[in-house]
């Protein structure tokens, strides 16, 4: 009986916090689907009464170019994370598993890495990009983000529940230790490398102060940019297909989520085995 | 099948020394057990060997090469692991199958997609199939070369292992306690396995374990390690019969040997706890530690009394517990089931030793015992 009030109780409060958390989502669909008119209407619905999808969602994609915007997002994003994947395992490898001077000291500076906000190296970095004539172009929002100390901190943590002799079996059957990396580490450190890219894709694909600084030109624009561009460009007036703009650029966020979720639970059904 | 020569291999983990000056000799085709209790450095001069840790000092020599600064991957040789250390997404076949391909194949051939598309690369690939499956039939893997290792028993796991270090033909064979993961049953079967494989390869194999059971049913010969040092090398029997160190005594054999303080007067005769023994020491004098294995005991009435604690019966033998006034623990007598069972009801008995071995208080073995029967 106590149990069950207790647990009553704990869901009453998870809801109450995911309902705070999820209105603004709900709103934001739900602006999406209604005409100019029921947006500020006196009397608020979930459900507009009169449907207005597929003008929002057209009016979103032709006023702008905001499919170019996905794109750009999905294309600046992916490379990011290849980028960062390829110089994290191998870092994070020699950091969990590899014995040599100065690894501790390497290790605090990777600590202390993660806590320096990305803001504060954001004025070299943009003269840096300026001299190489990097300015205004994909490489330019791309490299800056390309090593992820936070990935090669997650990456080590997960490699040093390797056994050793995994390692030490790969050696003598004559892997050298980038095959081991990529042959070795990098498959058993799958779901955790999944969790990463999850992590990755949001934090990249939402994104907005370094695109803001580096991108003019439209063409090249990351969607969070896309749609400041949009709220500017229409003078803000707009709601229903501004709405449904922000509803198109967070669906893939929400999909990655979800894979991401399932991964998870892949990682640690993979680990219980043994 | 080139040996395995150490010379004076030294580690020190820190400030602690871990290997102090070891060794030793394998011959070619030998199967060598390496024996000694936890933490005494064996499997640490198991990895010098393999190339994963490097000696402090010393030399490794396989056949007549130093491979002293070659890394693990060119010193051609195998390793089976207490955890078998299976690549856990691989499939028993890959898992075989990836010592060849790393040999073989270059590391261009080794690119998924682009691999295939070069010459030579799929007969090469064949050919490691090929072998896969000649390695993996006698072992009875041949219904489970698809399998994943978690989807394997502990028994059918080490077999993989054992498959993956054999499928490459390697100078010699390294193993670190390869059946400790295994139940009872298992690790017998393991065992005969193991040994009738090595001897059809007649592959040189160094084989690290704390068990002195499995180190002397198993090796040509045995080198006992205690902290760090080499003990004693030898063969299974001298090293029961003829231990040079109290430590080799203590450690081989079961039941564990017995000791007894002894007095040794000037004249070289012994007593223990009062009574004369039937034994004479060359040359000390003084206290002594002496040896006795539980078959040397023999009940007589010029013996020394001691009273049974408990029998306990293990089917072909029986092993009688005694405790003698004076001495503490327990003194083990082996004795046939008929033998004991007439004893049973008795308080007390009387124990002659008819063979012992002789060490000094350091537990270093004296020279040489008379054995000088007593006139009653």
């Amino acid at each position: 009986m106590v149990s069950r009030l207790s647990l009553l109780l704990r869901h009453a409060v998870l809801i109450a916090g995911a309902s705070v958390m999820l209105a603004p989502f709900i709103l934001m669909v739900s602006i999406s689907l209604k005409p100019p008119g029921e947006v500020f209407a006196p009397q608020f619905s979930l459900l507009p009464q009169q449907w207005y999808v597929a003008e929002n969602y057209t009016a979103a994609f032709t006023r702008v170019p905001l499919a170019r915007f996905i794109l750009n997002g999905f294309f600046v994003t992916f490379c990011i994370f290849l980028m960062q994947a390829l110089t994290a395992l191998p870092m994070a490898y020699a950091l969990a598993k590899l014995r040599f001077r100065g690894r501790e000291t390497c290790f605090a500076l990777v600590v202390l890495a993660l806590l320096i906000p990305p803001q504060v190296p954001a004025i070299p970095l943009y003269i840096a990009l300026w001299q190489l004539d990097l300015l205004n172009t994909y490489a330019g929002i791309i490299l800056p983000s390309t090593i992820s100390v936070f990935g090669i901190f997650m990456m080590r943590q997960f490699f040093r529940t390797v056994p050793n002799d995994l390692i030490a079996a790969a050696r003598m059957d004559g892997l050298g230790e980038f095959a081991i990396v990529w042959r070795i580490m990098l498959p058993t450190a799958l779901p955790a490398l999944a969790a990463f890219a999850c992590l990755s894709f949001i934090w990249n694909w939402n994104e907005f102060f370094w695109p803001f600084l580096i991108v003019q030109d439209e063409a090249l624009m990351t969607p969070p940019l896309g749609i400041a561009f949009f709220s500017n460009a229409e003078a803000g007036t707009a709601f229903g297909p501004l709405m449904a703009a922000a509803t198109a650029v967070t669906a893939p966020l929400v999909l990655a989520f979800l894979f991401a979720q399932r991964a998870f639970i892949q990682g640690v059904t993979m680990s219980g085995i043994k | 099948m080139p040996g395995v020569t150490l010379r004076n291999i030294a580690k020190q983990f820190g400030t602690t020394p871990v290997l102090r000056g070891v060794s030793l000799t394998v011959e070619e085709g030998e199967f060598l057990a390496i024996l000694g209790p936890s933490g005494c450095g064996k499997s640490t001069l198991l990895r010098i060997i393999a190339g994963l840790e490097t000696a402090d000092g010393g030399e490794v020599f396989i056949g007549d090469r130093q491979v002293d600064h070659l890394p693990a991957k060119a010193r051609d040789l195998a390793m089976v692991f207490q955890s078998y250390a299976l690549y856990p997404y691989m499939t028993v076949a890959e898992n075989i199958a990836l010592p060849l391909q790393m040999r073989r194949l270059s590391s261009l051939q080794r690119l998924p997609f682009i691999g295939a598309l070069l010459p030579g690369t799929r007969s090469l690939r064949q050919q490691v199939a090929r072998d896969v499956n000649a390695v993996a039939t006698p072992l009875g893997l041949e219904g489970l070369l698809g399998r994943k290792p978690a989807q394997l028993s502990g028994g059918q796991r080490q077999r993989v292992a054992l498959a993956r270090a054999m499928v490459r033909h390697p100078a010699a064979f390294l193993m670190d306690e390869p059946l400790s993961n295994l139940d009872a049953r298992l690790r017998a079967d393991a065992r005969a396995e193991i040994i009738s494989l090595t001897r059809r390869l007649g592959v040189t194999t160094l084989y690290v374990t704390h068990d002195q059971s499995e180190a002397m049913a198993m090796a040509d010969r045995v080198a006992v390690m205690e902290g760090g040092i080499l003990l004693q090398l030898a063969p299974p029997q001298a090293l029961y019969d003829d231990p040079q160190n109290l430590a080799v005594a203590r450690f081989v054999g079961s039941p564990p040997i017995n000791i007894w303080p002894v007095e040794v007067t000037d004249r070289g005769d012994m007593t223990c706890c009062g009574h004369r023994l039937p034994f004479r020491a060359r040359s000390s004098q003084g206290s002594a530690q002496l040896g006795l294995r539980a078959e040397n005991l023999d009940i007589h009435r010029d013996g020394i009394p001691a009273q049974i604690v408990r029998l306990e019966r293990l089917g072909m033998e029986t092993l009688v517990h005694c405790h003698i006034n004076g001495l503490a623990g327990t003194t083990i007598l082996r004795l046939a089931p008929g033998a004991a069972e007439q004893f049973s009801g008795f308080e007390s008995i009387r124990l002659l030793p008819k063979k012992a071995i002789l060490f000094d208080l350091q537990g270093n073995r004296l020279p040489i015992i008379e054995s000088a029967r007593i006139d009653a």
